[in-house]
């Protein structure tokens, strides 16, 4: 009798557990993305959606937005323009309806000395009144991508793999939380929730989609979708909108009229750490000539505060 | 049917029977597993920013455990081997306290991996979607649980068969013991793949892994065997053969040796080729930058492996005393080698070169703390069980004596009702 009484005690921190946290009956048998048809699809939204608003009190719309035939997402930043201001930082946690009092944003930007990059000279945490700083350049990383992409490699349920049109994303409902992605990927592009996410209701992006930006719960990874929800319907992605320097470039490498497939073909570029063989779909390039004959001094710009939550 | 439910009903009640002492230490077990399951219970509500890990450090106590448990249970197979490979008689009749660790550690294994996972409520995926065989994790899941329900056959028929006076017919359990010694091989072998296959992580991203893993297992395994022996010996009616435990210690002192040889293979690697990829290495055992929160826990693991080295290796350690110093501080050793020591600095520098330090909460202590306090629970019931069914003092028609045991002390037990 002692004993039960303990183990009930033991256990009475539950009674704490947002009823929110508990997954409903549907979420707890909804399939697996991949093998849900129309009619479970639309249901898994409409769930979705109103999740969101019971806890959220926010009107969104979720979407399932497919790739298209004949597009392969690249992406593209030049490094001689970047200044580091780390406005695309920001620009992800707002449209992708990140944590905000997590260090959740999916890119992270380096401080680079001049005469390397080796990404472990970087600084993370630079904080100047004014960027970029004299003898520094700056290294925006976040999801490559990748064409052999090790964090798909190792998921042990199947949550997490590489669309048709080479992004890799995540079913934040049947991710179960082991973070085997997080210690295989070789770039740091994984976020996992280690609480529940903190989203005031009035900054909600409403433009939501199952694969991308709709709210996450505590216990999943996420990561960037190059944002799907827009890229796939012609838009750009944030962090490339929100760039002031236009540094970076993004399009569909299939087309050869595209200026990232324009930018492989013509200018140096080279991927991170290309050693570990994971074919990245995310290049780094200099402009040559700016870089040995007339380095760029753009404007100063005031930075945003390193975490992604300056704003 | 029946009388295998009453043969366990028979069992469980032998394991509320016992010397204070006994009680005493497991009332001090349940209390500290029910703490563990409080402080489980906590972060279920409050989710995995109750424990010290982050994106950077992504695995940290939990994982660390688990892998230094996979060893453990791998372990028991050291006294399979001599005694069905080589006709070792002193080693026999103990084999089965080894397999009975293998189980205990199996099922603290799997709990460390269910508190570590962010969303233990989806464990079914694992049956409706599952990534084998490009996952490591899958190979682990089906090795691990094969090798439990291996060993808890051999176990359980051995036990059964010795609780009906009879004996065990070959064919039912020595094709599996041969199983179990490969199977123990493997289970470690894939555990350390788990980490070995990351081509990001260069300072888990090394062929000798698997190896040292083995061998530390078959040191810091047999040693606690050891100590378990020396308990049953001294508290105990129960009799261990002085020669078997000399056998055991010197598997312990080869298996330590091979692994501090293999450390020091792993340590020249990474220091003297001066590589970029040493770099966790380098703030394992030096520090970088300033941040060295590792470098105590490295070295306080050499000085204990390099002392109880020393005492193994000299006549001393056939006392008791001395082995079970040697013993005690081996299995620490190890402990903090492979947590501390390995799963831990492969997230520092994280892959960007970003240093964030590691240092395991209240909270996740206490639950690390719970799970071993079950598993210990757990192996101490096996082992009350099955010392009077193999000694003949309780089988299918003697019944244990009850009343020759100490007043049951504390109201766990009297709460199992009064004798039939």
């Amino acid at each position: 009798m002692a004993g039960m009484s303990a183990f009930v005690a033991a256990l009475s921190p539950l009674k704490d557990m947002d009823p929110d946290d508990i997954p409903s009956l549907d979420g707890f048998l909804q399939n697996h993305y991949k093998e849900m048809s129309d009619q479970d699809m639309s249901g898994a939204l409409q769930r979705i959606q109103d999740e969101v608003k019971k806890r959220y009190q926010a009107d969104v719309v979720v979407r399932d937005v497919k790739p298209t035939e004949g597009v392969e997402f690249v992406y593209a930043l030049n490094l001689s323009r970047c200044v580091g201001c780390r406005r695309c930082a920001s620009a992800c946690v707002e449209e992708n309806n990140q944590s905000r009092d997590q260090d959740m944003s999916y890119i992270r930007v380096l401080e680079m000395p001049m005469g390397t990059i080796d990404i472990e000279k970087g600084d993370h945490t630079y904080d100047h009144p004014t960027v970029p700083a004299d003898d520094h350049f700056y290294m925006p990383i976040q999801c490559h991508h990748c064409a052999a992409a090790p964090c798909v490699k190792v998921c042990p349920v199947g949550a997490t793999w590489t669309e048709p049109d080479g992004l890799t994303v995540v079913d934040y409902d049947w991710c179960i939380g082991c973070r085997y992605c997080e210690a295989a990927c070789p770039y740091w592009a994984r976020r996992f929730n280690f609480t529940q996410p903190e989203l005031p209701a009035e900054e909600i992006n409403p433009n939501m989609s199952y694969l991308s930006n709709r709210p996450r719960s505590k216990g999943v990874m996420e990561k960037c979708t190059f944002c799907l929800h827009r890229t796939r319907e012609g838009k750009m992605p944030a962090c490339l909108e929100a760039c002031p320097v236009g540094a970076r470039k993004f399009g569909n490498v299939l087309d050869p009229q595209s200026s990232v497939a324009q930018i492989l073909k013509t200018k140096r570029v080279f991927v991170l750490k290309e050693d570990v063989g994971t074919l990245p779909r995310f290049f780094y390039y200099f402009d040559e000539r700016a870089a040995q004959h007339e380095p760029p001094a753009p404007e100063k710009l005031a930075p945003s505060r390193h975490e992604g939550e300056g704003r | 049917m029946k009388e295998y439910g009453r043969f366990l009903f028979r069992c469980f009640r032998v394991s509320f029977v016992g010397n204070r002492m006994y009680h005493a230490w497991m009332l001090l077990l349940t209390v500290l597993a029910l703490i563990g399951l409080n402080a489980y219970a906590k972060q279920l509500v409050q989710g995995l920013a109750t424990t010290g890990m982050t994106d950077q450090v992504s695995w940290g106590l939990y994982i660390s455990n688990f892998t230094f448990l996979v060893g453990m249970a791998a372990a028991a197979v050291m006294l399979v081997i001599p005694v069905y490979l080589y006709r070792n008689r002193e080693l026999h009749d103990l084999v089965i306290f080894g397999e009975l660790l293998a189980v205990a550690a199996i099922f603290m294994c799997l709990a460390f991996v269910v508190v570590d996972m962010g969303r233990p409520d989806r464990m079914h995926h694992m049956f409706m979607k599952f990534n084998f065989p490009m996952s490591m994790l899958t190979w682990d899941v089906i090795v691990l649980n094969v090798y439990l329900l291996l060993n808890m056959h051999i176990c359980g028929y051995l036990v059964y068969c010795a609780y009906h006076k009879r004996k065990p017919g070959a064919l039912f359990y020595i094709p599996f013991v041969f199983l179990a010694i490969v199977w123990a091989v493997s289970i470690h072998t894939v555990t350390a793949f788990l980490y070995v296959g990351l081509g990001g992580r260069p300072f888990w991203n090394s062929a000798i892994i698997a190896p040292r893993f083995l061998a530390s297992a078959f040191a810091a395994g047999p040693a606690f065997l050891i100590l378990t022996l020396s308990v049953l010996d001294k508290w105990t009616s129960y009799e261990v053969p002085r020669k078997a435990i000399m056998t055991l210690r010197n598997i312990v002192t080869v298996a330590l040796i091979i692994n501090m040889f293999l450390l020091a293979c792993e340590v020249f690697t990474e220091f003297y080729t001066g590589s970029a990829h040493g770099v966790s290495a380098r703030y394992l055992f030096l520090g970088l930058h300033g941040h060295s929160a590792l470098v105590p826990w490295i070295w306080t693991a050499i000085g204990l492996n390099t002392f109880a080295l020393a005492v193994l290796c000299l006549p001393v350690s056939r006392r008791q005393g001395w082995l079970n110093v040697a013993c005690g501080s081996l299995f620490i050793g190890i402990w903090i080698e492979k947590g501390m020591g390995l799963i831990i600095p492969g997230f520092i520098p994280s892959p960007l070169g970003e240093i964030v330090e590691y240092t395991p909460t209240l909270n996740e202590s206490l639950i690390s703390i719970g799970i071993w306090a079950f598993g210990l629970a757990l192996y101490t019931i096996f082992v009350r069980i099955t010392i009077p069914v193999l000694s003949g003092k309780l089988t299918v028609d003697r019944l244990y004596e009850f009343g020759a045991a100490t007043v049951p002390a504390e109201s766990d037990a009297s709460s199992t009702g009064s004798p039939r």
